[in-house]
């Protein structure tokens, strides 16, 4: 508010904190969008903000793990659960950028190129940050920037003995017209 | 001078109870009478007896258990009754209170005993006895001589004719008693007779606050209570209002002055009971919570969702969907808190409290969710979602040890409910879990979700037995399998068939 009030750019917009695993990667920004194709992902880009006291809401998602996002250093008290919103998801998505600083956001179906900038503005007009999760081959059109997991490899169990305890996530990272990064994220 | 009042209902404990009438009864705390009724003590049943001595004797005793705030709370209802007749009560403990006899005001004390009695009798509190007197401790010597709902007046002056007849017994100090008998002193007549610092080093306090009332030197006041404040609000509609919207803009100013009647008082409310009632009955009274405090928006806001009833839970559409028109809405504080209140400032907080409620308006309560962490052994168990603005009750606790429970990292997807899955051998058998809780044979092939994949590497199995002291008892067991693309899931072997409970994506 006060670095419109000053009249300086938009593109000087307020940068969200991310995790440190996940700073070369993504970016982001409040009013923009990053797109992610699974739930990790979107905890993973969920708790950098949330850490640093953002209020973050998950719209969409039925099948959030409550333990996994407490297990990333999500701050639960501030976060907000819309898991079936049923028809009314955009206005709901709405009404919640409003007043959060971070939403991910499920989208039941396939979203338009107008809807998405309706929705743009009002993230930019509110200075929140939208994490929109598409699987499959689906795009929500005018990301920021994508992610794309490449491959997935957990390691600890053997035929049997141990248990999950190591994951390493291949992060196919796209950001406008530049060529794709690869990353590695623990 | 100002004369004490004694209202005496002997057996308190039992009469909260509330056990039918003549029907006898006790109430035992570690397997000991604390305390019976006259019906019980015919069959000679005694304090102190314990519960199976006490069954012998009387097989259809009644038993209940010693709860202290059953008695106390019971006992103020009779304290309010009480109150209405007669302002500024002294409750001694539960079963004895004391106010200052309202003399010539019913007509007289016998009159005034008998008017208490009836109001008590009217209440349900059948064995009441009322004493007056000159001061408190003789008043209640005379409450507890009198005969059920009846009154004995001692006379201006004549406390110590009253007291010297009595025995000793009446003293609470069982070594005093002994002494004093031993001594030749049956009565308290001869106790007065003695000079006062010896009573008190001999006998000890009881005996000499006797001795002091015996020479009418105990003149400490009553300390009677101020009337409990009344916080909550009610509205009557008249003519009564058809629909929602229209009851609650006029609860407005009602829900204002609860807040602002709370506030003077330097509380907030965090519980509260909003009671709805139409064609002149209660229709529907919900208790709600909430995380913080209730400010009047909040509190029209629970009303709104009261009578809309857009909840989806069952247990609240017997509440909601009122039928007919309403004419009164009342609130009532349940619980309230000292230590918060509104800071100078505001806050960020409140403007997200407002934007999630407008989601809530748009959605229905419980579309909008708080997610919490609680104990249990599956992650679906492991994690509470409660409506957004209620606190969340019952959770299991967090920090026991929870055997079975998978290790972390948690799965970040948690399905609900768990969708089916096939895990088969080499062979192309299925995989079972055996007695003893392990597999039949390795997994090799499985179908977690939509298409099948090879077993890359699987862990577990993690066997549970839940609620195996009951029929309805189950065993499962839960492994962790990463498939050929590198994804794991947590798949859980229950009666037979596997399920998918989780995935790690």
């Amino acid at each position: 508010m006060v670095r419109r009030m000053e009249g300086r750019e938009l593109d000087d917009r307020l940068t969200l904190p991310v995790l440190p695993e996940l700073a070369g990667v993504v970016q982001l920004r409040a009013g923009g969008v990053c797109q992610v194709d699974s739930v990790s992902l979107a905890l993973d880009v969920m708790a950098g903000p949330s850490q640093s006291g953002t209020w973050c809401g998950v719209v969409g998602v039925p099948d959030l793990g409550v333990l996994a996002a407490a297990e990333r250093g999500i701050n639960l008290e501030r976060t907000v659960l819309v898991p079936d919103p049923g028809e009314l998801w955009l206005e709901a998505t709405a009404a919640l950028v409003d007043v959060l600083g971070l939403v991910v956001l499920k989208p039941p179906a396939r979203v338009s190129e107008s809807l998405a900038a309706k929705l743009g503005a009002r993230l930019r007009k509110r200075e929140a940050a939208l994490v929109a999760l598409v699987d499959g081959q689906g795009e929500w059109p005018r990301a920021e920037v994508r992610l794309r997991t490449e491959s997935v490899r957990w390691s600890g169990p053997h035929l049997g003995e141990g248990h999950l305890c190591d994951r390493r996530v291949a992060v196919l990272s796209q950001r406008g017209g530049a060529p794709a990064r690869r990353a590695v994220v623990a | 001078m100002s004369r004490t009042l004694v209202v005496w209902c002997p057996d308190w404990p039992v009469a909260a109870a509330q056990p039918p009438l003549h029907a006898p009864a006790a109430v035992f705390k570690a397997n000991r009478v604390v305390c019976d009724n006259a019906p019980a003590r015919r069959f000679g049943i005694r304090r102190g007896m314990r519960r199976r001595d006490a069954q012998a004797r009387c097989p259809e005793l009644l038993l209940f258990d010693e709860r202290p705030e059953r008695d106390v709370r019971a006992f103020a209802d009779v304290l309010a009754t009480l109150e209405r007749l007669r302002p500024g009560v002294a409750p001694l403990r539960p079963g004895l209170v004391a106010l200052r006899s309202p003399g010539r005001f019913y007509g007289g004390e016998t009159e005034a005993g008998a008017v208490f009695a009836e109001a008590l009798v009217a209440q349900g509190v059948w064995d009441v006895r009322v004493g007056v007197a000159d001061d408190l401790y003789t008043a209640e010597q005379a409450a507890r001589r009198a005969a059920i709902q009846e009154t004995v007046v001692i006379p201006e002056g004549a406390s110590r004719v009253f007291l010297e007849q009595l025995p000793v017994d009446v003293l609470e100090d069982a070594d005093a008693v002994s002494l004093l008998k031993r001594l030749g002193l049956p009565s308290l007549g001869d106790l007065a007779g003695l000079p006062a610092s010896d009573v008190h080093t001999r006998f000890g306090p009881q005996a000499a606050l006797v001795h002091r009332v015996l020479h009418g030197r105990e003149t400490r006041p009553l300390a009677t209570r101020t009337p409990p404040p009344e916080l909550d609000r009610h509205v009557d509609f008249e003519p009564p209002l058809p629909d929602a919207e229209a009851v609650c803009f006029s609860s407005r100013r009602t829900m204002e002055r609860f807040v602002q009647g709370l506030a003077e008082r330097q509380l907030v409310a965090t519980e509260v009971t909003i009671e709805v009632y139409a064609d002149g009955q209660l229709a529907s009274s919900r208790r709600w919570l909430h995380p913080r405090w209730f400010t009047s928006v909040d509190l029209v806001d629970r009303l709104h969702w009261q009578l809309v009833g857009v909840s989806t839970r069952p247990t609240s559409e017997i509440n909601g969907g009122i039928r007919s028109a309403v004419d009164r809405v009342r609130v009532v504080p349940e619980e309230v808190a000292t230590d918060h209140g509104d800071g100078l400032w505001g806050g960020t907080d409140d403007r997200v409290e407002r934007g999630i409620a407008r989601v809530q308006g748009m959605l229905g309560h419980e579309a909008v969710l708080a997610p919490t962490l609680q104990g249990g052994r599956s992650p679906a168990d492991r994690q509470a979602l409660v409506p957004w603005g209620e606190r969340p009750v019952g959770l299991r606790p967090v920090d026991r040890p929870w055997p079975g429970a998978i290790p972390p990292p948690a799965p970040a997807r948690v399905l609900a409910p768990p969708t089916e899955a096939v895990v088969l051998d080499a062979a192309g058998r299925p995989v079972a879990m055996l007695e003893r809780g392990c597999l039949s044979s390795d997994p090799f092939r499985f179908r977690a979700e939509g298409c099948w994949e090879r077993v890359a590497s699987w862990a577990g199995p993690w066997p549970v037995e839940e609620l195996w002291w009951e029929q309805a008892g189950r065993r499962v067991a839960r492994c962790q399998v990463v498939g050929s693309d590198g994804r794991a899931w947590l798949l859980v072997f229950d009666s037979g068939t596997w399920f998918t409970e989780a995935a790690y994506d």
